[in-house]
């Protein structure tokens, strides 16, 4: 028998998501220090044997900071894509089944997605219901709502158009039967992929507004809001910039190296070339 | 053409209409009293009730909604409650800053991508190809915000080439004004440069395949002369529609790339905004935005269908 190679993509970013899922998962039952404990005499420490990331400007050892920060960070990307999810996959559903009227308001919902980027919905809420974790996650989940819409009408669509369905539809199946029996399973796959897209981004955007000061609140660490700390102590603690903007990067690089790689497994017509 | 070009104005039209209407309704889902919000709870009675009347407030939502819209028009987006000035002229001020970092950020984004894409499409699955793709996964991993960190910890803190923040303002000359800009740029830049080179690779393999540019090898043409004038011209055909939706993004990301190096442009003004709870200038800027990019996004559809007729045909 024939076997099929995984995608080398797929293999790296499920290696890069299972570290940090794994981080976040140990800090729930153990960090080397507690993350929000403050101590003004070890502030601003370098990396050493005691605090192998350092500590920052109030004493707190970083590397407890990160794997808590991990936790936090992946809690708000997994809401806001699962808020997403659970309003525009329905919607987009519904949308394949309304024909000309679906397109329209589909078309002029894209539009306005594109208008209002992630950051800016996102910074438009915090302004008018304060800042805050779940404003964050409300913000993004309705970005993430308006793509998902986009991209479940449109594998719908495609869906609709298969023969299976048409005979489905002259056994005298209903459209919200055909939708949930036939449709529903076979755009899976792409909902999924986009799930694990918008599941980078969202992290990528909690990061900017927790760095503005808009997303976790502290003392809750976030990596964002390490960020932002650490640019006043550039010239003394320039390493304590490093670390959160690494575990951002890769943790956005596992994800999508893993979106990557799911969508090459689920349609290989989309293969890219090599891991990259 | 004339068909596409009024469909496009008319969706345009239909667009920005709706992008003025979710920043009311979400203005108007304040919870508790906007007037008093912006104020502060120990405000005076008087003074809460003359601003809920400058808001207009004590009238119908319509006729509050259409007085709005109508004074966006003739250019009036209300009066700064912190700043004590016409939202409109604030906002051109902080337009001398934005327009032309986002502008920068755009020419170094294609500069960089665009020969870049062309390279790994040529070299597809070579060492040169893999390399560009992982400029394209890097770059999109990296936050915009981390690297402007990164980009003042080397350049400023450790060459000490750049100042780590700040305007010098345009008075001081141009050359002044564009460094305080330059490295703003360049982490406005990175990301979108790592999806443009992606999107020109895609681009450019496609036309690769096409049978024209196998004619035009068969024929004798040199490869990089057919790279760069019979490949090049079509696959920037794609890559200028995404250069057009990546205006959002820059617009996006420059309210936190403004931050990090202390400019004083829209998204800085978006951003104190904020904090002082001023919501006219909110509601001015973001709405003014979004327009752009709505605004911004048509020309570019209207600019491909100009040298490509196939949009138009499909319109």
């Amino acid at each position: 028998m024939r076997t099929r190679r995984l995608p080398a993509s797929l293999v790296l970013g499920a290696v890069l998501t299972a570290l940090v899922v794994g981080a976040a998962l140990l800090s729930l039952a153990w960090t080397p220090f507690p993350a929000e404990q403050i101590r003004v005499v070890a502030r601003l420490r370098p990396p050493g044997p005691e605090h192998w990331l350092g500590t920052d400007h109030f004493g707190r050892d970083v590397l407890s900071m990160i794997l808590v920060g991990a936790r936090n960070s992946l809690a708000v990307g997994a809401a806001a894509v699962a808020l997403g999810a659970a309003l525009g996959v329905p919607l987009g559903l519904a949308a394949a089944v309304w024909g000309r009227w679906g397109d329209e308001a589909v078309a002029r919902l894209a539009d306005l997605t594109f208008a209002f980027p992630a950051v800016l919905t996102a910074i438009l809420l915090t302004a008018v219901l304060g800042a805050g974790a779940v404003n964050v996650v409300l913000a993004l989940g309705l970005f993430n709502a308006a793509v998902f819409v986009r991209v479940t009408r449109g594998a719908a669509l495609a869906v609709w158009r298969r023969e299976f369905v048409r005979a489905a539809l002259a056994l005298g199946r209903g459209p919200l039967s055909v939708t949930l029996v036939h449709v529903l399973p076979n755009v899976a796959g792409v909902v999924i992929v986009q799930a694990t897209v918008l599941f980078a981004v969202a992290i990528l955007n909690e990061a900017a507004l927790s760095y503005l000061g808009l997303g976790i609140q502290p003392p809750s660490p976030s990596w964002g809001k390490m960020l932002g700390d650490a640019q006043t102590f550039l010239f003394t603690a320039p390493l304590q910039a490093i670390f959160p903007g690494g575990a951002i990067a890769l943790t956005v690089l596992g994800l999508n190296l893993l979106g990557d790689g799911l969508r090459d497994l689920l349609d290989p017509r989309h293969r890219s070339s090599g891991v990259l | 053409m004339l068909a596409f070009l009024a469909r496009r104005l008319l969706t345009l039209a239909l667009t920005a209409w709706l992008a003025t209407l979710v920043v009311f309704a979400v203005l108007e889902v304040v919870p508790g009293d906007p007037a008093l919000l912006m104020l502060g709870t120990s405000a005076q009675p008087e003074a809460v009730a003359a601003l809920r009347h400058q808001m207009g407030l004590d009238r119908p939502v319509p006729v509050r909604y259409a007085a709005w819209v109508g004074g966006m028009l003739t250019g009036d987006l209300g009066t700064s409650l912190t700043y004590a000035r016409p939202v409109a002229g604030l906002v051109t001020e902080r337009l001398e800053i934005t327009l032309p970092l986002a502008l920068m950020a755009m020419l170094l984004s294609a500069g960089l991508a665009i020969p870049l894409g062309l390279l790994a499409a040529a070299r597809q699955g070579r060492a040169g190809d893999w390399a560009v793709m992982a400029f394209g996964q890097v770059g999109i991993a990296v936050p915009s915000f981390w690297f402007a960190i990164l980009l003042i910890l080397g350049f400023s803190v450790q060459l000490g080439w750049f100042s780590a923040g700040g305007f010098p303002g345009w008075g001081m000359g141009a050359a002044p004004a564009l460094k305080a800009l330059l490295l703003p740029a360049i982490a406005l830049a990175l990301p979108e440069a790592a999806i443009l080179a992606r999107i020109t690779r895609t681009a450019a393999l496609d036309t690769l395949r096409e049978d024209y540019v196998r004619t035009a090898r068969a024929k004798g043409l040199r490869r990089r002369t057919v790279l760069l004038r019979h490949v090049l011209p079509n696959a920037l055909i794609p890559v200028t529609t995404i250069l057009g939706l990546q205006f959002a993004f820059l617009v996006a990301g420059a309210v936190v790339v403004e931050n990090v190096f202390t400019l004083p442009g829209l998204g800085r003004l978006l951003y104190q905004a904020i904090g002082q709870h001023d919501l006219i200038v909110v509601q001015g800027v973001v709405v003014l935005l979004a327009v752009m990019v709505v605004l911004v996004n048509a020309l570019v559809d209207i600019a491909c269908a100009a040298v490509d007729p196939r949009p138009r045909v499909a319109a």
